[in-house]
C-alpha cells in the first residue's frame, strides 16, 4: 500500500524543519565577539548585600568587593605588603594613634543608569564611609540594621576616635590606643569607599536603601543588574584610574548545586568556578581544557574543647586527647590530602608563623597513660559537635567526627556525634553547650592578630566567639602586647610566645589548614587566587586557544 | 451556542469559587502566623501588625476576611515573597513568560511530530513502521523524564559540547525586558549581536523543548492513531471509498478532519500534565520559569509564594481547559449537547 500523500509530507516536512533545528543549534560552537570580550565566573551563592561594610560571607565578598570598589590602601598578594589604593601615602605618628592618608585626586565613582558623579574622589567620601560604620548619627548608619560584623569583630568603633577631612585630599584617622593590626584591617574587602554624593542624592530623592542595592564605586567594573539568584551583571568601568581592566563585561552566575557548576564549566558555559569539590580535583584537573588552581588560604580547621567543662579544664585529658587523633588519616579522608597538616591555629603562610613548635604527636599508648595519670584510666564519655555545613576549613566535619571516635574508642573514650542546623548549632555554641567542637576560622587579612584574637582572646570569649570557652590572663597579655608595637620584629617574638603558649595549654588541637581551589578554563589568563580575601577579576583575559 | 457558553461559564465560576476558597484558606492553614503568610512580611511589629491586621480585615470573620482576600487578589496585592521581599504579582510576572514559551514551543513541537506519525501508525498498523512508532511512543509514553533529561545534557552537552546545559539564553547576552518571552524580546531589541543571541537562545531552547515535548508527542501519537483506526472503520468512509475517492482524498476530506477533532480537547486535557512535567524540565535546565520558582518556594517555605503560584498555575490549566472544550463544541456541534 501507498503512503497517503498528506501524511508523507507531512512528515518529511517535519523531519526535515527538526534536522534543521538541530544543524542550527549544533553547529559547531565558535565565539561570537560578546562571548569573546565577557567572562563569566559562576558562584556558589547569590551576594547578600551589594556594600562590604555589611557582610562577612566570602560568596558575596568574592562578587562584589575586589570588582566594584576600592580601598585606601592594598594587599599586594604576592608577599602580602601592604602597597597603595586610593591612598597615595599615609603617615603615622610616633605614638601610633594618628594616621593621616594622603588622598588620590584623579579618581571617579562609576557613572551609571541611576548616579552620575558631580565630583571626583575626595576626603569626604572616606569619611562618610567609616562614620557610616561608628556614628549612630550617620543618616545611613541603620540602614539595613545598623550591623557592620567585620568591624563590630575588631571592635572598631572602640578604636577609632574620629576620622576627619582635614583639607580635600588629606584624611586623618584618631585612635584611642596605638593598634598595629590597623592598616591590616583597612585592607580588607570590608572597607570599601562608598560615595557621599551618591548618599546625599539617595537621602534627597528619599531612597536611602537604595544605597546598599544598586551600588556605586570607584573599582575596575560598574554594576548593572542583579537578578536575583540567577545572575549580577556588570560593565568595564572603563575610566578606572587604575586602567587596564581586561573583560568588557563581567557576569557572575549563580549556581548553587557543585554537580551542575562543574557541567557548565565542562561545556564552556562559565569560565571560572568557584570552590570545586575536593574530591572531584582529579577528574577536573585531568581535563585538557581546564587548569585547576590551588591556594594556601589563610585558614584553619580545629578541635576545641570547652575547657571551662570537666574533665577538659585538666590539661592532661586535652594533651591525651590530642594524641590520640590520627591525623594522617583525617587529612587524607576529609581533605583528600589537598591540605596542609597544622602544628598550630598559625598557617605557615603568615609572616608570624613559628616554625619552632614541634609536630604533633599520635600515640594512643602514651593518651592512655595520660588519661590514667588524670584519675581516668578507663577513659570516659564525651561529646563532638560536628558542624553541619560544608566549609573551607572543614569540607566534612561529621566525616571528621566518626573518624576520631574511632580513634578515642581506642583509648577508651566513648564519643556520641552532636550536630544541630547551622543557626541552632551557633547559637548553642555561643552559650557552650558542647563539650568539643570540630570547627574553623578563615582570616580577613593577613595579619596574624586576626588568629589570635577573635579566638581566644578573654573578650572573644564574652562575645561568645571563643569556641574553647578559654581565657587565660597570661595569654591575652602577649596578644594586647603584639597589638601596641608596631614593629614588626618585637611583635613577631611575641606570637612566637603565643603559638608556644598555646601548644603548652592545648585548649584546641589545631588540625589543618585548608587549600583552596578554584577551576579556572584553560583559555583564560591573569585570574589567581588572592591568598588574603576576594578574587580579582580584573586582568582576566580569553587568549585564543 | 450561547447557552453551551453560559452553562460552561457558569461551571466555571463554581470552580474559581472553590479555588480562590483553597487559596484563602491556605493561609490559615500554613504553619505560621498569619499575617505573616498573608502579607509575606518578615518581621512585624506591634504598630504595624495592628495596620496589617485592619487592612487584611483579620479582626473581622472569616466571610469578610475571604472578601477582602478576593478584592486584593482582582487589585493585584498578592503580598510579599519571604525570599526576596519583593511583591509576588511582580516576580510571577517576570517568571511567567518563561514557562508559557517553553510550554507553548514543546506543545507545537508535539504536534508538528505526533500528528503525522499517528497517521502513518494508523494506515500501516501492521507493517513495521506502524509497530516501530507504536513501539517508540510506548517507550516516550513511560520514559522518566528526569532521566530523560539528565541523559540528553550528558550527551549533548558533556560529551559532545554542543547545547548548552542550562538557562534560557548565555548570560553575557544582556537582552532589554520587554515582553518576557525570549525570542520575542531578541528580535525587539536594538542591540548590535541580535543574530548571535537568537542563535544561542535556540541553543538553550532546544533540549528543555525536546524534553518538554517526549510525552505529549506519544500521547499525541497514540491519541491520533487510535482516533484515525476508530474513524477508518465507519460506514462514511466506507462510503466515500465506494464513490471512487482515492485514499488520500478521503484521509483528507472525511478522515483528518474527523479524527483530528478529539485531539483539540486532547489539548486541554494535556495541559496540565504539561505544566507539571514543565516544573521537572525548569528544574533540570535551571529554566527561570514559574514551575522552578514554585518549587524553590516549597523547598524554602515560602508560603505566599506556594499560595500565588497554586492560584496562577491552577487559574492557567483551568482557563486553557475550559478554552479547549469551548473550542472544541465550536467545532463539534454534537458535543453541544448534554
Amino acid at each position: 500500500m501507498k503512503l497517503p500523500d498528506n501524511g508523507t509530507r507531512a512528515l518529511v516536512f517535519s523531519s526535515a524543519m527538526l534536522s534543521i533545528l538541530l544543524l542550527l543549534a549544533s553547529c559547531k560552537p565558535y565565539l561570537p565577539e560578546t562571548a569573546r570580550s565577557g567572562l563569566v565566573y559562576c558562584s556558589e551563592g547569590s551576594p547578600e548585600s551589594f556594600n562590604p561594610q555589611r557582610v562577612t560571607s566570602g560568596t558575596t565578598i568574592d562578587i562584589i568587593s575586589q570588582q566594584l570598589y576600592d580601598r585606601l590602601v592594598d594587599i599586594n598578594p604576592a608577599n602580602g605588603n601592604i602597597i597603595p589604593g586610593l591612598a597615595t601615602d599615609w603617615q603615622v605618628s610616633a605614638d601610633g594613634t594618628r594616621y593621616q592618608f594622603t588622598l588620590r585626586q584623579d579618581v571617579e565613582f562609576h557613572t551609571t543608569r541611576y548616579f552620575s558623579p558631580g565630583r571626583n574622589f575626595n576626603a569626604e567620601d572616606v569619611v562618610f564611609t567609616f562614620n557610616r560604620i561608628t556614628s549612630t548619627e550617620h543618616p545611613f548608619h541603620f540602614q539595613g540594621g545598623g550591623v557592620y560584623p567585620y568591624f563590630q569583630s575588631v571592635d572598631w568603633a572602640g578604636l577609632v576616635k574620629q576620622v576627619q577631612a582635614t583639607d580635600q585630599h588629606t584624611v586623618v584617622f584618631e585612635l584611642q590606643r596605638p593598634d598595629s593590626s590597623f592598616l591590616s584591617n583597612l585592607t580588607t574587602d570590608f572597607a570599601a569607599i562608598l560615595s557621599a554624593e551618591y548618599g546625599q542624592k539617595l537621602l534627597a530623592a528619599g531612597e536611602p536603601g537604595q544605597m546598599d542595592r544598586l551600588p556605586i564605586g570607584t573599582g575596575p567594573f560598574r554594576f548593572r543588574e542583579y537578578q536575583k539568584d540567577i545572575l549580577v551583571r556588570m560593565y568595564r568601568n572603563n575610566d578606572y584610574w587604575r586602567g587596564d581592566t581586561q573583560p568588557e563585561q563581567l557576569v557572575f552566575d549563580i549556581v548553587p548545586n557543585n554537580a551542575r557548576r562543574m557541567a557548565k564549566l565542562f561545556t564552556h558555559e562559565c569560565d571560572i568556578v568557584s570552590y570545586p569539590r575536593v574530591a572531584e580535583l582529579e577528574l577536573i584537573a585531568a581535563r585538557p581544557d581546564v587548569t585547576v588552581q590551588e591556594s594556601t588560604s589563610m585558614n584553619v580547621g580545629f578541635w576545641a574543647f570547652n575547657t571551662q567543662k570537666p574533665p577538659f579544664d585538666q590539661l592532661a585529658v586535652r594533651q591525651a586527647l590530642a594524641m590520640a587523633i590520627n591525623r594522617a588519616a583525617i587529612l587524607q579522608a576529609v581533605y583528600y590530602g589537598q591540605a596542609t597538616p597544622a602544628y598550630g591555629i598559625l598557617p605557615p603562610t603568615s609572616w608570624a608563623y613559628n616554625d619552632g613548635l614541634p609536630a604533633p604527636l599520635y600515640s594512643p599508648a602514651k593518651a592512655r597513660a595520660l588519661l590514667a595519670e588524670a584519675g581516668y584510666p578507663n577513659g570516659f564519655t564525651m561529646d563532638i559537635w560536628a558542624m553541619p555545613v560544608q566549609r573551607l576549613y572543614n569540607p566534612n566535619a561529621l566525616k571528621m567526627a566518626e573518624l576520631m571516635q574511632a580513634d578515642l574508642a581506642q583509648i577508651g573514650v566513648k564519643a556520641n556525634i552532636v550536630s544541630y542546623e547551622w543557626n541552632s548549632f551557633r547559637q548553642k555554641l555561643g552559650n557552650f553547650e558542647h563539650d568539643s567542637v570540630l570547627i574553623g576560622w578563615a582570616a580577613d587579612n593577613p595579619d596574624p592578630d586576626n588568629f589570635f584574637r577573635p579566638l581566644l582572646s578573654c573578650a572573644a570569649r564574652d562575645s561568645g566567639s571563643n569556641r574553647a570557652n578559654w581565657c587565660d590572663p597570661a595569654f591575652d597579655d602577649i596578644i594586647s602586647q603584639a597589638l601596641l608595637t608596631a614593629n614588626q620584629q618585637q611583635r613577631r617574638a611575641l606570637y612566637l610566645a603565643a603559638q608556644q603558649y598555646l601548644h603548652q595549654k592545648q585548649p584546641l588541637v589545631a588540625i589543618a589548614h585548608s587549600q583552596r581551589f578554584q577551576a579556572i578554563s584553560s583559555s583564560v589568563t591573569g585570574v589567581s587566587i588572592n591568598p588574603y580575601g576576594g578574587i580579582a577579576l580584573q586582568h582576566a583575559k580569553r587568549v585564543e586557544p | 451556542m450561547t447557552r453551551y457558553l453560559f452553562r460552561r461559564l457558569f461551571l466555571m465560576m463554581f470552580v474559581f469559587l472553590a479555588l480562590s476558597l483553597l487559596a484563602f484558606s491556605l493561609g490559615y492553614l500554613f504553619p505560621g502566623d498569619i499575617v505573616q503568610n498573608l502579607s509575606g512580611l518578615r518581621q512585624i511589629d506591634e504598630s504595624q501588625r495592628q495596620q496589617l491586621v485592619a487592612y487584611y480585615q483579620l479582626d473581622k470573620n472569616y466571610l469578610q476576611q475571604y472578601l477582602a482576600f478576593l478584592n486584593r487578589i482582582v487589585h493585584g496585592d498578592w503580598g510579599l515573597s519571604f525570599a526576596s521581599q519583593q511583591p509576588l504579582l511582580q516576580e510571577v510576572k517576570l517568571l511567567l513568560p518563561a514557562t508559557l514559551e517553553l510550554a507553548a514551543y514543546a506543545l507545537l513541537l508535539s504536534f508538528i511530530i505526533g500528528i503525522p506519525l499517528g497517521i502513518v501508525a494508523a494506515f500501516k498498523p501492521d507493517s513495521i513502521i506502524g509497530k516501530s512508532i507504536s513501539a517508540l511512543a510506548m517507550i516516550g509514553y513511560s520514559l522518566p523524564i528526569f532521566w530523560w533529561g539528565l541523559l540528553l545534557i550528558m550527551f549533548f552537552s558533556l560529551a559532545l559540547g554542543v547545547l548548552p546545559s542550562a538557562g534560557r539564553i548565555g548570560v553575557l547576552y544582556e537582552i532589554p525586558h520587554h515582553s518576557g518571552f525570549m525570542l520575542y524580546d531578541i528580535l525587539q531589541a536594538d542591540i548590535s549581536y541580535r543574530q548571535e543571541a537568537l542563535h544561542n537562545a535556540l541553543q538553550h531552547l532546544l533540549l528543555p523543548t525536546v524534553v518538554l515535548a517526549t510525552f505529549p508527542t506519544t500521547v499525541m501519537v497514540r491519541f491520533v492513531r487510535d482516533a484515525m483506526l476508530n474513524v477508518w472503520e465507519q460506514n462514511y468512509i466506507k462510503t466515500a471509498r465506494a464513490k471512487g475517492l482515492n485514499r488520500g482524498q478521503v484521509l483528507y476530506r472525511h478522515g483528518l478532519r474527523n479524527a483530528l477533532l478529539p485531539v483539540i480537547r486532547q489539548i486541554g486535557l494535556q495541559f496540565s500534565t504539561l505544566i507539571t512535567l514543565a516544573m521537572l524540565t525548569e528544574v533540570i535546565f535551571s529554566w527561570p520559569g514559574i514551575g522552578r520558582w514554585l518549587i524553590d518556594s516549597i523547598y524554602q517555605r515560602n508560603y505566599p509564594a506556594i499560595q500565588a503560584g497554586l492560584l496562577v498555575i491552577s487559574t492557567m490549566v483551568i482557563a486553557i481547559n475550559m478554552l479547549t472544550e469551548i473550542l472544541h463544541a465550536f467545532f463539534n456541534p454534537l458535543a453541544r449537547r448534554g
